[in-house]
């Protein structure tokens, strides 16, 4: 019996960087993704006779931070809705997290992204879930998830004005007009 | 990463820097590994090591 419960505490151990990543990735503040992640390790412990060793714990656990990430949402409503307000707040107090400016315009970037979006390019980017791993994780359909990653990526290309090859194409002012000419 | 769709870049192969995906990729990995490579802090290991110990007792006492 004890053995069970200490490889249970010993997988959830491992797992536990991957979880505060995640949880950074997706709230963008060290104190209130520590939070979600003490929440999210008490539920895990009340729930664990739900979980068979031996598969995979860190999308388990993933399952529960986001799922407590989105009711806590809910319950604050406004709070969380302000997302430009949280934006500032982040910025003005955390700069240091960040490391270089470039990771800190990723970050402010990655925060004007919709949750469901954002959620969705980490799973599959970062945290190195496929596209199935992390429909199962987010309760959705497969699709939805693909479409969410595309939008999150064309989103991101827009907001850090990132074009790679486009740079040798039309430029801004006329981007527009060309795309607009090959509609028509 | 395993999109294909885009660049028609094949799978397996390293994002070039005139990817604007394997730019937004290369960042978005940065940002969470900068964490991920963080020490699990204390009060989460603290916090197993008491639910832990809370349970044991509770089976010792169970059986009593």
């Amino acid at each position: 019996m004890p053995s069970e419960n200490q490889e249970f505490k010993r997988e959830m151990l491992a797992a536990l960087p991957s979880l505060r990543a995640f949880a950074m990735s997706l709230i963008g503040r060290h104190d209130r993704a520590d939070d979600l992640v003490q929440d999210t390790i008490m539920k895990a412990w009340a729930k664990q006779d739900h979980f068979e060793i031996g598969t995979n714990m860190k999308a388990w656990l993933f399952t529960i931070l986001r799922n407590e990430l989105y009711s806590q949402m809910r319950k604050r409503g406004r709070e969380v809705q302000d997302s430009d307000g949280h934006l500032t707040e982040t910025l003005a107090h955390h700069p240091e997290q960040y490391g270089s400016l470039d990771l800190q315009d990723f970050r402010r970037a990655l925060d004007q992204l919709p949750p469901d979006q954002r959620e969705a390019i980490i799973l599959v980017g970062a945290s190195g879930f496929s596209y199935e791993e992390a429909a199962t994780i987010c309760g959705c359909a497969l699709g939805t998830i693909k479409s969410r990653v595309n939008r999150a990526r064309q989103r991101l290309q827009e907001i850090l004005q990132v074009h790679g090859e486009n740079d040798y194409g039309p430029d801004e002012t006329s981007a527009p007009i060309t795309s607009r000419a090959f509609v028509s | 990463m395993r999109y294909t769709s885009g660049g028609g870049r094949p799978i397996g192969t390293s994002p070039k820097s005139d990817d604007p995906n394997g730019q937004i990729a290369v960042k978005l990995k940065a940002l969470y590994q900068s964490v991920q490579e963080e020490a699990v802090p204390a009060r989460f290991v603290e916090l197993l090591e008491r639910l832990e110990s809370a349970e044991r007792r509770s089976v010792l006492q169970g059986k009593e």
